[in-house]
């Protein structure tokens, strides 16, 4: 508590240094060592404020990083075995179910709630009241702010004449006139859309933003995956079928290897010029305004998921068209669902570490948190963190000093703020093993789908007969329990 | 007289065996102690365990996991439930070089037992082998026919064969041929030794990054080859087949040292006077090659083969890195398909595809042992 209350202090007042060696005695000698991904992005911000507060605190930060892969499987034989050599992990949340209901994860919430320095009420409520609980206690705290979005090159659009787009048809058509066309000026015709296709990689997730709006019409609680009444599989319908057809048909304007892409080639090939239209998480954002690899500065503008005139009924399973009964969070008569995918890098405390680590482990993750270096982190796309205060998502001048232009900064945060302040926010899969619903059974059926391997209604049935078989597996009935509390469902 | 003395000699109560005997006697049981001890401790155990593994559901649970004995309902789900096509691919009608293919391999398999049985020395152990190396090369060939067959497509046991027998027959040609030629007293020669051997040197997934940025057609450094043969508009990683014959290719690129080092060692310690006889006699390369250096080297190239096969069965950083399995499952080994699972806490189901592998990579290079490099060197012998 003498720490947080310091540190609370010192980020009030603006002081920093001159305080600093009454706390080095606190956490003399601690070491904490915390897992996270393979650099640069996630753990190259970590390493780069570990020093500075080393050197305030006299606590050592070891970083210790792993491809993104084999974080979830390390973590877990380290913890579930008793080998307890991880202190603290900056993960994905989606993963804090199978943590936390196992008792791993240490329960954050009286220390936050102490924490003035972390300036909660300035996190954006989504990531505060969803994506740092489970079961109703805070045990992760969100670094990055992460939901998919559209991006797209607004010189091309202009000169094509078209506006941003509003509905997945609208995406079809910008990318269908787009294709082909030399965006950068080297003299090779470029891509109308690009999106990280790859198998065992993102795929499954842009699937999901594509169905989205198609499924979900009332609010995070009605939810994308399952029905919150029997947990059927909300795959056979109309909407799914559509978005299968929708994410087969953006291929068609894409680089001719995008299913070996991964968003880290396809953000690359954006900001090189190459491709007019690209669906990301906020990435592509801060990408575009450094210089050392964009060649598209001030060419960007952002918007949230495209809509859909109509959704799913879910009781036939077949398209109703939008009205105020049936879409009641609908924006100009279009449904929209922004999907919160993976969810934003958040830390989370190993419960069995010893206290004094994980006081050391915390006042870490609250410094990396404090708007003063997450204001500045958020905006260097290299550090792989997007925006999730709301301070930074009204912070318009500093995108403009790095030389995203007015307009575009405007419409970037714009599309941040709209997607977050959606009540139809879609949260992520979050129950015990969605690992397996999600990159074992989706994905593969998706990536044998775009590769011609399964038609639709194969891919359709895949996808249910799988998900239905780990539901009998894990138990139906905690699953759909696991489910509801996730997503609040009644 | 003598009699009596060995009656005395028999009768007589034994000595007491000093320690130092007992220890002589035991001192190579003692020895070796320490060995199986390591290697029930590091190999046995876990084989058991993830037997067990196998056969279980792993479940997380407040302050642990739980592990419940669920009988063959992994392999179950794998050979005939929903992840049938992903092991054994999906079934197609065979045409007609399926039913070649699955007639070729009874046709092989009944000349084999006929000179079996005939060789007289037919034991009921060989007949064992016999039968399960019988059984496992027909029932590889109704998969391939039925892969290959018309809506067919292969699954992880398919491919991983594939890179198998595809790859090592690839690798041992070039590396054979590398070999022969720097065994020719040619300029330079030690500078290519040395050239040829540098990928083997490479960690596999430095070899994988390094691949996986040749092979690409975009910015790699053969782009403009590539695009300059009108090729810019296709990619091999959007086609089943092209994206297979990439990872054997990259699979080869760090394989083929290993072969050709062996069979350049095998090729320079060969009876130099058998082979400056036959040029005296006039023999052609090939006579010299098939009569003299093949025959010398068999023993020795069937055990890099040997070797380079049950390495093969475990290939996995390759398919990981360039296509992480795809397209669809089109570059999954059996490898990455457990590895796959294990990564999604699927840990039984994973374990069930490591035992499928471990029986099939044992059966058949147990059987490439016995039929074939025991018969080259005894042969040789």
């Amino acid at each position: 508590m003498k720490i947080r209350s310091w540190l609370a202090g010192l980020a009030m007042a603006g002081v920093a240094a001159g305080a600093m060696p009454a706390l080095a005695a606190e956490f003399d000698g601690v070491t904490v060592n915390i897992l996270t991904q393979t650099g640069p992005s996630i753990s190259g911000p970590m390493q780069a404020r570990a020093p500075e507060f080393e050197k305030q605190t006299g606590a050592k930060i070891n970083v210790i990083t792993v491809p993104f892969s084999d974080i979830y499987q390390k973590l877990l034989t380290d913890w579930s075995t008793g080998t307890n050599s991880i202190d603290a992990a900056v993960f994905a949340p989606q993963w804090m179910v199978d943590y936390a209901a196992s008792g791993f994860l240490e329960d954050l919430t009286p220390r936050m709630e102490g924490d003035e320095s972390l300036e909660q009420d300035d996190i954006a409520p989504f990531f505060r009241e969803f994506s740092q609980k489970y079961a109703g206690k805070t045990y992760m705290m969100t670094f990055d702010g992460d939901f998919h979005m559209i991006f797209y090159r607004t010189d091309v659009l202009e000169e094509l004449g078209k506006q941003p787009p509003k509905t997945w048809e609208d995406y079809l058509d910008i990318a269908q006139a787009a294709h082909g066309k030399d965006m950068n000026g080297d003299g090779q015709p470029d891509f109308g859309s690009c999106i990280g296709k790859k198998r065992n990689a993102q795929g499954y997730w842009f699937l999901t933003s594509v169905a989205g709006g198609y499924i979900q019409a009332k609010g995070t609680s009605e939810g994308v995956f399952f029905n919150t009444e029997d947990m059927t599989p909300l795959i056979d319908n109309a909407g799914f079928r559509k978005a299968l057809e929708v994410y087969k048909k953006t291929s068609e304007y894409g680089p001719p290897d995008e299913l070996n892409l991964d968003v880290a080639d396809t953000r690359v090939m954006f900001v090189a010029g190459r491709c007019a239209l690209s669906m990301d998480w906020g990435d592509i954002g801060s990408m575009s305004v450094d210089p050392s690899m964009s060649k598209v500065t001030g060419k960007v503008g952002a918007t949230i998921l495209p809509g859909s005139k109509e959704v799913i009924d879910r009781t036939t399973g077949e398209f109703v068209a939008c009205d105020a009964n049936t879409c009641p969070h609908a924006i100009d008569g279009l449904n929209h669902a922004p999907f919160a995918a993976f969810g934003g890098w958040g830390g989370g405390i190993n419960a069995n570490a010893d206290p004094k680590v994980k006081d050391a482990a915390y006042a870490f993750f609250s410094y990396l948190s404090q708007p003063a270096q997450s204001n500045q982190d958020v905006t260097k796309g290299e550090t792989g963190f997007n925006p999730y205060r709301l301070s930074q998502l009204e912070d318009v001048a500093t995108w403009e000093k790095m030389g995203m232009g007015k307009e575009n900064a405007e419409s970037y945060l714009g599309a941040i703020k709209t997607s977050l302040n959606s009540p139809n926010m879609i949260l992520d899969l979050r129950i015990p093993q969605n690992q397996r619903y999600q990159q074992v059974v989706l994905d593969t059926a998706v990536a044998r789908y775009l590769a011609g391997e399964l038609d639709v209604d194969a891919t359709v049935e895949t996808v249910v007969e799988g998900w239905n078989e780990i539901n009998e597996e894990l138990g139906v009935e905690e699953q759909l329990a696991a489910y509801k509390a996730t997503i609040g469902a009644e | 007289m003598a009699v009596t003395s060995a009656a005395h000699v028999t009768a007589a109560p034994p000595e007491r065996e000093s320690l130092h005997d007992w220890l002589d006697r035991q001192a190579g049981r003692l020895f070796i102690l320490p060995a199986v001890i390591l290697i029930l401790g590091f190999s046995i155990f876990p084989l058991i365990a993830s037997a067990y593994l196998a056969l279980s559901r792993f479940k997380l649970a407040p302050g642990g996991y739980t592990l419940t004995f669920i009988g063959w309902f992994n392999f179950k789900k794998m050979l005939t439930g929903s992840q049938q096509f992903h092991l054994l691919g999906t079934f197609g009608a065979i045409t007609l070089v399926g039913w070649v293919t699955i007639l070729g391999t009874v046709a092989l398999v009944v000349w084999g037992m006929l000179r079996y049985v005939r060789s007289g020395r037919a034991t009921v152990v060989g007949w064992i082998g016999r039968l399960i190396m019988i059984a496992t090369a027909l029932a590889l060939a109704v998969l391939f026919a039925v892969n290959l067959g018309e809506g067919g497509q292969l699954g992880t046991i398919a491919t991983t064969m594939f890179y198998v027998v595809g790859g090592v027959a690839v690798q041992f040609a070039i590396g054979l041929g590398l070999a022969l030629l720097c065994a020719k007293p040619i300029r330079g020669r030690s500078f290519f030794r040395v050239l040829f051997f540098v990928p083997l040197m490479v960690t596999p997934v430095g070899i994988a990054y390094t691949f996986r940025m040749l092979a690409d057609t975009a910015v790699g450094p053969f782009a403009p080859l590539w695009h300059w043969l009108g090729f810019a508009q296709t990619s091999w990683s959007a086609d089943a087949w092209t994206a297979r014959f990439v990872v054997l290719i990259g699979d080869s690129w760090q394989w083929i040292p290993f072969i050709f080092i062996v069979l350049l060692a095998a090729i320079e310690s060969q009876p130099r006077d058998e082979v400056e006889a036959a040029q005296l006699d006039g023999a052609s390369g090939w006579q010299i090659f098939r009569d003299i250096t093949w025959p010398s080297i068999a023993p020795v190239a069937a055990t890099v083969v040997l070797i380079r096969a049950i390495e093969a069965f475990k290939i996995i950083d390759l398919p990981n890195v360039l296509t992480n399995g795809g397209p669809g499952i089109a570059t999954e080994s059996l490898t990455l398909h457990a590895f796959s699972e294990w990564r999604a806490l699927n840990l039984g189901g994973s374990a069930a595809v490591a035992y499928i592998l471990l029986f099939l990579s044992t059966i058949t290079c147990v059987s490439f042992f016995n039929f074939l490099v025991k018969p080259m060197r005894e042969g040789r012998a």
